[in-house]
């Protein structure tokens, strides 16, 4: 039966890395997400079903296992069914937090165990821990470092992803108070000492009679410090997010996301579990790259995220000044419906805005209107407009948007020279000429759509309010540019009714 | 240390393998990808469920606080596997080519 949940684990462990590597082909990703997940069925079903414990016991209270998936599966479920796709990214760090919770929990319960045993019958009770027979105690100091590590790991991630959570939907607002960095490095520090003292000094080792075999056991006076730590790691995971600006929060979902699988795989070292271990460390690997790639593209280092120095707001005047001023025009509903009517190519690159205002299927609308009348109309994506890498593809793909109308940035940026129109739905700081030329600014060195290039640029946003980064966009100063103040959603219902009366 | 290292190789070996193995495969990722990546990693860290499992099948019938736990385990980590894949399925539905 072992033998048979070995390959189960080993099938799992293939699954996993296959749905990774097709879900970065789009072509397979969907057939590779399947997969993955019918591995992990296997996996599931196999550890329900063959798991065996080093007694040799098989696992029992089967009714509260299938109560407790039942309850998730329907709840996930509907979650994931009901969410508005605005709204997945705010799913995707719930998720995440419930997968930290668990590793958290998993620990408590750990230690739980553990503690009663050895506290009520260590005298001659050599079921200790894992194994049969006296676990050695460099073995059993190594297992309360990995619960300890679990429980550290998995509630950072559940605090911080549920904040990640209520700030992508707006429930917690950006908090940051002098210090915060300070307070955050002390908390940080105390939850590492406070695991550092708990791992050095609960584990005892009690000679038994003939002082041959030693037996280990958890101090109980140490046992409060285990509550400490953990209480000390949420509060870590809670104000480790707060003063990170919203807009960075997918760099920090990503990252938490990466904590949850580095969690994961603490249990599969306590359980010798190897799909655990690999599932776990591969997202832990994958996350962490996926973390930096989406730091690349918008040009700050992790730790620059981290320490939040445009996140918490307070360096927002920084390019503020020099933007300042300028005059900008206005464009009729009309004369743009005519202007893009009338053009050879028309280029869209979408932004925050338009996943605010739900307009990705008027925008599809627009396309389609225009296409009937001959015009070229491809979408510029920025890989990070939006509130996550790729989210702009998800929208618009909602919108049966076709896939291969979706220009990257470096093709994009070759097609502006020869478009005759831009029309930026929300966006503004990833179309921002302050990225290439002024040194000072904050997003200075981001690479951007360079719309300028193309004859005309109509900028649609609901008002002069500079954008995430708190900078003035010279974009909209410049003559080429005309402003189309509104709600996206509403101008572009007023553009397709204006391009079909033409 | 040595020692240490001696005994547990097997495992070294699993996570060393493994970083590499997570860092080449999302390494050659389109970044239109990159949301539905995350979700679908997302989804494979609530491996961690089958933690919960054990957890849960072994807690003793008359420990409540075990119980308990375990069962907020299975609950939290079973939301993660499938509202994760569910979410991931949803998003690349939306990438199918059309005719």
């Amino acid at each position: 039966m072992q033998n048979i949940l070995t390959i189960c684990y080993l099938i799992a462990s293939v699954t996993f890395i296959l749905g990774l590597k097709m879900l970065s082909n789009p072509a397979s990703a969907r057939k590779g997400n399947l997969i993955a997940a019918a591995g992990m069925a296997i996996a599931i079903l196999g550890t329900i079903f063959l798991y065996k414990d080093e007694a040799g016991d098989n696992l029992h209270n089967y009714g509260w296992i299938f109560g407790g998936i039942i309850i998730g599966a329907i709840a996930g479920t509907l979650a994931a069914k009901k969410v508005k796709m605005t709204a997945m990214p705010e799913m995707v760090s719930l998720f995440n937090g419930m997968g930290g919770a668990c590793a958290a929990l998993i620990s408590l319960s750990e230690f739980h165990h553990l503690h009663n045993i050895t506290n009520t019958d260590f005298e001659n009770d050599f079921h200790i821990g894992a194994g049969v027979g006296a676990t050695p105690p460099s073995a059993f100091v190594l297992q309360l470092l990995i619960i300890t590590a679990g429980l550290v790991i998995g509630s950072v991630s559940f605090a911080g992803s549920v904040i990640a959570w209520g700030k992508l939907n707006g429930k917690i607002k950006d908090f940051a108070f002098k210090g915060q960095h300070m307070l955050n490095l002390v908390i940080l520090a105390l939850v590492l000492g406070l695991s550092a003292y708990f791992i050095t000094e609960a584990p005892v080792r009690i000679p038994v009679d003939d002082a041959t075999s030693i037996i280990p056991f958890v101090k109980q006076s140490a046992t409060p410090v285990f509550f400490i730590i953990f209480g000390f790691a949420l509060l870590y995971g809670v104000f480790f997010v707060l003063p990170i600006g919203g807009a960075d929060m997918p760099v920090v979902i990503s990252l938490l996301n990466s904590f949850t699988g580095v969690a994961a795989a603490c249990g599969g070292f306590l359980y010798d579990n190897k799909v655990m271990l690999t599932g776990g460390i591969l997202v832990g690997a994958a996350g962490t790259l996926l973390t930096i790639l989406m730091c690349k593209a918008m040009n700050r280092s992790l730790k620059n995220v981290l320490i939040g120095s445009f996140g918490g707001g307070n360096v927002a005047t920084g390019g503020g000044q020099k933007g300042g001023g300028g005059s900008y025009k206005e464009i009729s509903i009309n004369d743009a419906a005519v202007t893009m009517s009338y053009a050879r190519k028309v280029m869209i690159v979408p932004g925050y805005g338009l996943a605010v205002a739900q307009a990705q299927h008027t925008c599809h609308e627009l396309e389609k209107v225009l296409s009937e009348k001959g015009v070229e109309v491809l979408y510029a994506i920025h890989p990070v407009a939006g509130r996550m890498p790729g989210h702009m593809n998800v929208l618009l793909a909602e919108a049966d948007v076709s896939y291969d109308k979706l220009l990257e940035m470096e093709q994009a940026n070759e097609e502006f020279k020869t478009t005759d129109v831009v029309l930026v739905l929300g966006a503004n700081d990833v179309v921002n000429p302050a990225a290439k030329s002024d040194p000072s600014s904050p997003i200075y060195g981001m690479p951007i759509l360079e719309v300028e290039e193309a004859k005309m640029v109509i900028v649609n946003k609901r008002s002069m309010k500079p954008g995430y980064a708190g900078i003035e966009n010279q974009l909209f100063f410049q003559p080429k540019t005309s402003m189309l103040f509104g709600d996206a959603k509403a101008v572009l219902q007023q553009l397709v009714s204006e391009v079909k009366t033409l | 240390m040595l020692n240490w290292i001696y005994e547990h190789q097997e495992y070294i070996y699993i996570v060393i393998l493994m970083i590499f193995l997570g860092i080449e495969v999302i390494g050659r990722v389109p970044s239109v990808l990159h949301t539905p990546l995350m979700s679908g990693a997302n989804a494979i860290h609530g491996v961690v469920i089958i933690g919960a499992i054990i957890v849960m099948g072994k807690a003793g019938s008359d420990d409540y606080l075990a119980l308990i736990l375990g069962f907020l385990a299975v609950i939290l980590g079973t939301l993660n596997v499938v509202g994760g894949f569910v979410v991931t399925d949803r998003m690349l539905h939306m990438f199918k080519k059309k005719k």
